[in-house]
Parts: structure tokens; sequence; C-alpha cells
């Protein structure tokens, strides 16, 4: 590991002035991400700027909604009476991801930042476009059956390894940031990008900004809502393929659906398509089938992963049907 | 097989065989006693001191720089910001390293307990063999300092073409000269042809990937030189002190007394700590180079570079029956991947030799050699991947048949070895089949005609199976006037029990309570011992501690005398016996001495004597193995083809249990190991660059709490009359058979076959 300096900053403000001192300086939350990746010499930070001690608050918002602060801790997260009870599903997510341990580190802010788990990224002896920009990658025509189906690009295939991001996209949240330049929200779905030519570019947040909290609007639908997710062994894996869903049935038609895949793309995957097409149709196992079918249309595998794109539409069919049974456990 | 070892082996045959030990039918003693482990609580303490917890004032420590290449040559080590950096003490490369002579292998019976992984050579030269092979070490101050130090050390290489892909090769296979002195071929009849005409047939090819070691204490050693640099002490996380002694007086052209190695503890070994691998002997050279002692600890990362794991397989097996389910011919064959540097194939065929009665045998194993860090042995090296093969073909053709699979293996059972013609020294493998049957309630379903919701349920069932070995091995066995007993033997823990089972035996074989007995183990100053390896440890140093004992009865009747005031007068070896902390007439309880008494008596402080074991050979008389049944139920997503299990029964036949609560333990240990091997473990090796590229715990899966279910274990504890203590090594059958019971269960539950490990969702879709 190189050697840095580490800060910990008591307010959002001194946070943002701290990073804006250090071009090679970054935040840190739990840790249970960023000291591995620099642990492996892949993160090679002069200056962590420690942001644990930011807001920890879990709060209604007035019109409804939630605002968790950056700085909550995962477990605490999940745990929190108001989510368990509206959006069991980000629970559900953030239980499935990590270990005990792990998750009682872990920060909200941190989780959403995590980078992938592709091999190539790890390993410096690889080419990898992420690591190091027009190097190449080596996942492409290499061991590929965790990465993406969906919004590949030549330049990367890898996947964003998080659980709870992808509960989060489905439920339309948005992620408050905050930089030298004031404040600003960024919705759920446009905080991550795909990787296209620059894969190295993960989000939209600038160098500067630092993710002050998570709101999660108010949906009185999200009560039936289930995370389910595939994996190569019963706890501590990642996501081959994982669902957040949400799902409203009235008078037998789908009323409201909200659909996220998780380990299938460079971003958590908001199943638009598939939303689209169920919208107001009615609520069966051949309509969920046809919204998968046309929310993979586009997914191209690369060997390996292949087996996701059946497994993606199963899984999107079986957490629907499991909603419409009414069970949400 | 030698000319020799075929005289011998007729010799043998017709030699008596030697009495039963008495100690098999006693019942009373401390063998055979759920005894905890004595190490127990320094453990769960953190007072067990492990390899790198050692302390020295003035210790430097070791990080490697590893290869990135396959096959080549460094042209240049650019060190110049590694020098410049915090702590820095020194680098030490081909360029620099001390004379070290090539290492040798390991080979048994060679009289040499030489066991390097590899004959290549260590940092005399420029070549690079694998990707991942060390290249240099780097020692600082701290071991923070050293890692950081060496990831800015900059290699320039001059590349060769490797070979490194197995399916590249793999129509070049050759049988290797032998798989363990025996040979790499076996032909009985003309199983081909048989099988041809057989009336019921399977005939298919089975896969397994490469495997690597994940013991929860990493690869450690700490080296320390005297002053005139004449003795080296290692401390070592090995499970052979006396193999890295021997390699490494070897390799610095000492005497084998000159160096001493200290394992008192190891965290798992598994067989990845079975031989030496580069790192120990860096670690003694850089401790050279830097005239201070030495700490190199490996990293995660660096187990999966330099320390080899279980070779890739590919294995047809073929089985033709009559009408009545007997076997006409069996065929085992298939290829597996060793180096240009190292000979270890896996007997995956060995299996095949010993467990069914068949007419026609063709049995024959090749080898691929690639440009790879050496494979090594990974508990039940072959005879885990080998039953997989056999055991799923069984199976397949029970279904062939319409018969149950228990009753089609006891319709094949042997009476004789069925390759070598000899006689079992003890096989009760159907009363394990048996036994587990009823304890498992096992009944064979039709394949996909139980289901919970989603979810598809199975049972399997298959053969565990895994060869009696002893090896020499010798101890030393005091007992002071103060009525105390030490004994002593360079022998291994590793968390298996080794220590509190020894110390059973060794109470017991001396008459005295178990507190008065202390078992030293773990130091090459003492008593040579085999490595612990092969399962062969326990009745290893029984044999030895046993003969010791026999030794030193004898010693106490000399000097005890044969006056009119000894307690013992008349009295000769055949009519005494040590029992009640001393020796005592077999015949007049009341006539004996205590050993406190009689060194009183003579004003001797103590007697000691050492011996060795008599020579193991119940191995050539007999054919002699361990056998199980494995049961399991199993659970498959028919949406995700995830696959989880839900039940476990083994019931083992293993000669006399020497202690229910360790080898329960060790059995379950080994089924957890099958079960990562059946279902999650796999070494992602990329034979574009030769590289490992899953080299975490992260990425290789080993089985995690949540995927292990509750796991019974049942045993005949029939002793073995040919074995001392009656006793069969236990520490590796567990493995055997459970990737198959999986792998059937799976069937049983789906209705596909999976015939490549590991069993992971995707196949299942």
């Amino acid at each position: 590991m190189k050697n840095f300096t580490y800060q910990r900053a008591e307010t959002a403000e001194s946070a943002i002035n701290l990073i804006g001192q250090n071009a090679g300086a970054k935040f840190l939350g739990g840790g249970t991400n960023l000291v591995d990746l620099m642990r492996e010499n892949i993160e090679q930070p002069d200056a962590l700027v420690d942001v644990t001690r930011l807001s920890k608050e879990i709060s209604e918002t007035e019109n409804g909604g939630i605002r968790i602060g950056a700085a909550v801790k995962n477990t605490t997260l999940a745990n929190n009476e108001i989510v368990r009870e509206k959006f069991p599903v980000l629970s559900q997510a953030i239980l499935f991801g990590a270990s005990g341990q792990i998750r009682n580190m872990a920060t909200v802010g941190g989780n959403i930042l995590q980078r992938t788990r592709c091999y190539y990224f790890y390993d410096d002896a690889a080419k990898c476009n992420k690591r190091e920009p027009n190097s190449g990658c080596d996942a492409i025509g290499g061991f590929n059956r965790i990465h993406a189906i969906l919004g590949t690009s030549e330049s990367c295939i890898a996947t964003h390894p998080s659980d709870m991001c992808v509960a989060l996209t489905a439920l339309d949240a948005k992620v408050l940031v905050e930089g030298a330049d004031g404040k600003r929200e960024i919705a759920f779905n446009d905080f991550h990008k795909l990787p296209e030519n620059t894969p190295n570019i993960e989000t939209n947040l600038k160098d500067d900004e630092l993710i002050t909290a998570i709101e999660i609007p108010k949906n009185d639908f999200a009560k039936n809502s289930l995370y389910r997710k595939v994996r190569d062994r019963a706890s501590y894996a990642f996501a081959l393929v994982s669902v957040a869903a949400v799902l409203e049935v009235e008078n037998d038609a789908v009323k409201n659906v909200r659909i996220a895949l998780g380990g299938v793309a460079h971003k958590p995957w908001r199943a638009t398509e598939a939303e689209n097409f169920l919208s107001g149709k009615e609520a069966s196992e051949e309509n969920y089938r046809k919204a998968a079918e046309a929310e993979l249309k586009d997914a191209k595998g690369f060997g390996h992963n292949d087996f996701k794109i059946e497994l993606a539409k199963r899984t999107i069919v079986s957490v629907l049907n499991e909603l419409a049974g009414g069970k949400n456990q | 097989m030698s000319v020799m070892q075929k005289i011998m082996e007729t010799v043998v045959h017709y030699m008596p065989d030697k009495a039963p030990d008495p100690l098999i039918g006693e019942k009373h003693g401390y063998v055979g006693k759920s005894l905890s482990r004595v190490d127990g609580q320094l453990k769960v303490q953190g007072k067990a001191t492990f390899t790198a917890e050692f302390k020295f004032d003035d210790l430097a420590y070791a990080a490697l720089v590893y290869s990135t290449i396959n096959k080549g040559k460094i042209t240049k080590i650019d060190a110049t910001e590694a020098e410049k950096s915090a702590g820095f003490i020194a680098i030490i490369t081909h360029e620099n390293a001390p004379k070290m002579k090539a290492p040798k292998t390991y080979t048994p019976g060679s009289g040499d307990s030489s066991a390097a992984a590899s004959e290549l050579k260590v940092f005399q030269d420029a070549s690079v063999n694998w990707n991942g092979q060390p290249i240099a070490v780097v020692v600082a101050e701290t071991q923070d300092q050293a890692e950081a130090a060496a990831l800015k050390v900059r290699v320039e290489y001059e590349e060769d073409e490797a070979e490194v892909s197995f399916e590249k090769l793999k129509p070049e296979a050759v049988q290797p000269p032998n798989i363990m002195g025996e040979p790499a071929e076996v032909n009985i009849g003309d199983a081909e042809d048989k099988l041809e005409n057989a009336e019921f047939k399977v005939d298919n090819i089975y896969r397994t990937p490469r495997y690597n070691h994940n013991a929860i204490e990493p690869h450690s050693t700490i080296a320390v030189w005297d002053e005139a640099e004449e003795n080296l002490t290692i401390f070592d996380a090995t499970q052979f002190v006396y193999g890295v002694r021997d390699t490494l007086a070897g390799m610095f052209s000492m005497k084998g007394e000159q160096v001493r190695v200290l394992a008192p503890f190891v965290g798992g070994g598994f067989g990845g700590k079975g031989t030496m691998w580069d790192n120990t002997v860096l670690c003694a050279a850089a401790a050279k180079i830097v005239k201070r002692p030495v700490k190199l600890a490996l990293s995660r990362e660096g187990i999966f570079r330099i320390i080899g794991g279980r070779t890739v397989s590919e294995q047809r097996v073929a089985l033709g029956t009559d009408k009545s389910g007997k076997f006409t011919s069996l065929i085992h064959t298939g290829i597996t991947q060793t180096t240009p540097h190292n000979n270890f194939p896996e007997q995956f065929t060995f299996p095949a030799r010993h467990l069914y009665a068949a007419e026609n045998f063709h049995l024959e194993q090749k080898i691929v050699n690639l440009d790879t860090v050496a494979n090594t042995f990974m508990r039940a090296p072959g005879e885990s991947i080998g039953t997989f093969a056999l055991e799923s073909a069984i199976d397949e053709l029970s279904y062939e048949l319409n018969i149950d699979p228990i009753e089609l293996r006891k319709t094949n059972e042997p009476e004789k070895d069925p390759t070598k013609d000899t006689e079992f020294s003890h096989r009760a493998v159907v009363e394990a089949f048996k036994r587990g049957a009823e304890k498992f309630g096992w009944k064979r379903q039709e394949p996909r005609s139980q289901r919970d919701g989603k979810w598809l349920i199975g049972q399997g069932v298959a053969m565990a199976y895994y060869p009696y070995y002893r090896m020499p091995a010798s101890a030393r066995v005091r007992i002071s006037a103060d009525g105390n007993a030490v004994v002593q033997a360079a022998t291994h823990e590793m968390g298996m029990g080794t220590a509190t089972v020894q110390l059973q035996h060794a109470a017991e074989r001396l008459g005295l309570s178990i507190e008065k007995v202390v078992f030293e183990y773990g130091d090459s100053d003492l008593p040579q011992s085999a490595l612990a390896g092969g399962s062969n440890q326990t009745v290893s140093n029984v044999a030895a501690v046993t003969a010791a004992a026999e030794k030193l009865l004898e010693e106490f009747l000399a000097i005890a005398g044969d006056d009119y005031d000894s307690p013992l007068a008349g009295l000769k070896y055949d009519d005494v016996e040590m029992r009640d902390g001393g020796i005592f007439s077999k015949e007049d309880a009341s006539k004996g001495e205590t050993y406190e008494s009689i060194l009183k008596r003579v004003k001797q402080d103590y007697v000691e004597a050492e011996a060795d074991a008599a020579s193991p050979m119940e191995m050539m008389k007999y054919s002699m193995q361990s056998f199980g049944a494995q049961f399991c139920e199993v659970r498959v997503n028919e949406e995700s083809g995830e696959v989880r299990i839900s039940r476990w029964l083994g019931s083992f036949d293993c000669g006399k249990i020497l202690n229910p609560k360790t080898a329960v333990s060790q059995f379950r240990g080994g089924i957890i190991m099958g079960i990562g091997m059946a279902l999650t473990e796999e070494t992602l090796f990329d034979d574009r660059t030769g590289r490992i590229m899953n080299p975490s715990l992260a990425e290789y899966h080993v089985p995690v709490n949540l995927d292990i279910p509750k796991i019974e274990v049942i045993y005949n504890d029939i002793p073995d009359e040919h074995a001392p203590l009656g006793a069969h090594g236990i520490g590796e059958i567990g493995i055997t058979g459970a990737a198959a019971a999986i792998a059937n269960a799976v069937y049983n539950a789906s209705g596909k076959r999976i015939r490549e490990l590991p069993i992971t969702l995707d196949k299942l879709l």
C-alpha cells in the first residue's frame, strides 16, 4: 500500500474544502471497498478525507419520503423501521450483501461508489480500460462469467456490484450531492454511467463533489416489494443476477411496477422497457415473461456469461409472480 | 512396480502376521474416548503461537515480487525507487542471492527426506518458468514497508513461448513413468471389447477444474541464522519439519543437523504445506543476506501465485455389466496436468484399482506438462477427483439397470483386491452403507419426483475411499523419577487432533494417567517422523511410540534387576505389562512396581528409549483401505439453478476410531471441503496468460456457513487387526465421494447429470 495522509471532516463543507486542496485525495467511508483496493494497489490516493462523521440521520421528509444521511451504516439502514415497513426491498437488498461485519462498517455513500469486482480490474498485470484508460479489456475473451450483458461497450463489460443500489434505483431515489459549486440532486438512474469508451469515469459525480444523502420519494405501493439475489454460494458472493421489484396490482392489472436489475450492467439497471410493457396490462406470468423478453432483447453475452440473459428473465418473472401473489418475503 | 518391490511383496505375503496390538481390545483406556483437544484452550485464547507470531528483536520483514509473464528471462530489475522507499533494507534477486543448489523433490522411499515441490533452482538464474513465480524479495523494517517497496520494483523481461493450455496439449498427453511407484496403466483382460458387448453400459467424460489451497493460515516462515552462519533455525508453517530441514540443508550445502525447523502449530495444511515451496528458502536466503532474522508471510494472493494446487483433470469412466449388474468391464482413464519441473500426476485411477470386482479392467493415466507453478497434493489427491468420476458413473449405471445404487455396489463387492489379487486387511464397506442407509432413511426415488415449491429435491449416495498408509517414523519416550513421561516425535499438529490422540495413546501405552504425560512435536530436533500427509501420521506415530515404549520397558526391566528385593523379580518381558503407573505382572495383579518406585530404588533420574517403528509390512501383505458411504440431499432451484445441500450423512469404515470428537471433526471438515469442490470452488486459470484471475477469498469461493447443512457422521468402529491400534488415518477420506454424492443427488432432484465440476447454477439452467 502507498503512504497517504488521513484527515477527518466534521462537516460537509470542511470535507469539500479538504478534498479540493489535494487532487489525489479521496473521501473515505467505511473503507470496506476503498481500503481493499488500496491494499491491492488499484487505488493509490495520496490523501483520505474521512466523512463517516457526517450525517448519520434517517428522517422522514415533509412530502412523505425519507432522507438517509450518506454516513449511515448499511446495517442501520437495513434495520430501520420505516425502511422495513415502507421499502422492504431496500432492507432485503442490503442484508443480501456482504457480511454482517462489512455491513456494520460500510456507509451508504461508500456503497454507492463501490467499484467493480471484475477480475481483470483487480489484477494490475491485466489489461483494463477502467484501471488504465486505453490499455484494453482482458475480460472480453477471458473469464467473463460475472460480467455484464446490458449496456456494455468494446471498452468494458464490468458490472456494478452493489445490491443496495439496485433497490434504490427501483425506488426512484435521488442522490444529494454538495460541491464547491453548491448543492444538487441527481436521479439515481442517472448517477452511474454506462462504460462507453470511458469506463474509468463511473458516475456523474464531479471530482470535488460529496454525496451527502439519499432521498427516497413517497411511495405507497413499495410495501409490496422484493429483492432476489442469485449467486454462487448461499452468502458472501456478489450477484450473478439480482432483481429489485415493486408491484401494485389492481383488478388483476398492473397499476404500478418498478423493476431494477443487478449484476447485469455497469450500473444498477432500471428495467424501463419491462415496466412500460407491463403498465396497465394484465398481471400474468405470460406478461411478466414478455416484459422480461422486452427488457433483455438487446442483451449480449460474452461466452461465459451467456446464461445471465435467461437467468435475468427467469428471475424477473419469478419475482413478479411472487409479488403478485401478495407475498413480499 | 520395480522387481525388488515385487520380490518383497511376495516374501511379505508368506510372512506370518504380527500379533494384533493388545490395546485394540481395551475398552476402558484413553484410546477411543472423546477427549477435547489438548491445544483447544490455547487456540481459542489466542495463546497458541503460530509461525508468523514468533517475536525477535531484530526481525526484518520480507515481501515478494512475482513475475507477470509465463516464461522467459528477466532482462532487468530496477530497484531504484524501491531502494528509496521508507524502511528499505535490501532486495534479493537472482543477481545477488546466495548460491543454492537445486532442491530435491519429495520422493518417498528414496532415503532422503528432501521434499521440495519443484526441482527448479531458486534465484540462481534469470529464467521465469510460470506466471506468478517469485523473482525478487524485498526486505524492510516493517511488513507494510516491505510491501510498499516491493511495488516499486520494475522488472523487464524477454518473453518465450509458453505452454499453458491444457485443452491444446491434451492430444499430446503421455503416461508418466509411474504414479507414486505404481504403474500408470493397468490392464486385466480386454475391457474395451467387453464394454462393447455389455448388456448395460455407461461411457462418459468427467471434468474437474483446478483448485487452490486456502488453509486459514497463510504460508509463513521466520529464518534465523547464527552469527557464524553455520546453523539455521526456521519457523515454518509446514506439514513436514524434516522435509524442510533436509531440503534446506541440501540447498545450502549444510548437514541436516545444522538446520532446525519448528512448527509447533500449523493453521491447516491439506497438502499445501506438505512440500517445501520457494517462500521458505527465500526467507532463509534473505536472512543470510541481511544478517538479521527475517519473516516472510505470504499474502493470500501470494499463496495462489507460488503454492500449487490440485490439477485440472479430464477423466473417462466406462462401465459394462452383464444382466445381473456384475461388472464385466471397468475403464477409468484420463489426463491431468503437471509441469516440466515436478512429477505429481494425481492418482485418480487408484480407487478403481481396489473398489470393485470386475472381470476386465483398463485403467490408465496420462499427463500434460504446462508452464505453471508445480501442482501438488490437496486433501485426498487423486481419490477425491477419481471418486467423483467413478462414483458418478456407477450412479448413472444404476439408472440404466434400474436398481438401487447401493445394491449395484454390493453386487460388485470384491472378495480380494481386484487388481492386486491380495487379501483385504479389513473391509466392511457394505456394513457402512447399510448403517448409513438406515440412519439417513435412504430410498431412491424417481428423478425429478420430489419438490418443495420451486425447489426440486433429490438424494444421492457415493462411496468414499482412501488407502491406508503407514510411513517410517521414530519416537522417544522418557519416564522420570517423579513418574511423569515425555513423549517426543517430529510430527505435526495442523488442527487434526494429533497432539490429543498421540497423548491418549502414549498414556495408555505407558500405563500412565494422561496428566502425567507430555507429548512434544513440531520440531526437527526431535526423533524423525513422516510428513503429515496421506492420512498416515496417526498410525505412523502410534507404531513409533509403541516401539519406543517396548524398548523403554526392556530398559526398565534391566535396571529394576532380578534381585530378591525387586518386586519384579522373576518377571520377564513377556510376563509384564505397563499399567497403573508402572510395570506389573500380567498374571498376578498385585505383583509389580511403579516407575517412580523403580527409579527411586535404583537412584536414577529417568529412563529413556528411542526407537523406530517396525516396517509397515502390513501394507505389502494386504490391500489396506478405508471406506465410507456419503449420503446427501440437495435442493435445486428450478428457476435459478441454485443448488443447496439440505442434509448430509457420512458413514465411515476406518478401523478403530481413536477419539470420536476429533475424528468426527475431521470427517466433517473433509465433507465440507468436498462440498466446496463440488459446488463453489474453482481456480480461474486464464490460459491466454497462464495467470490465476481469482487469487482471493472474495472470488475463489470456498463454502460459507450457510452452504453447509448439519452433517451427521457415523462409523463402524471395527478395528483392523493388522494396523497399529486397529486404526486407519481419517484426515482425507471425508472429501472423497462427496462431490459424486452431490452430483448424484442433483441428478435425482433435477434430472440433469452434471459431469463437470463445480456444479454451478449456469449448468442447471
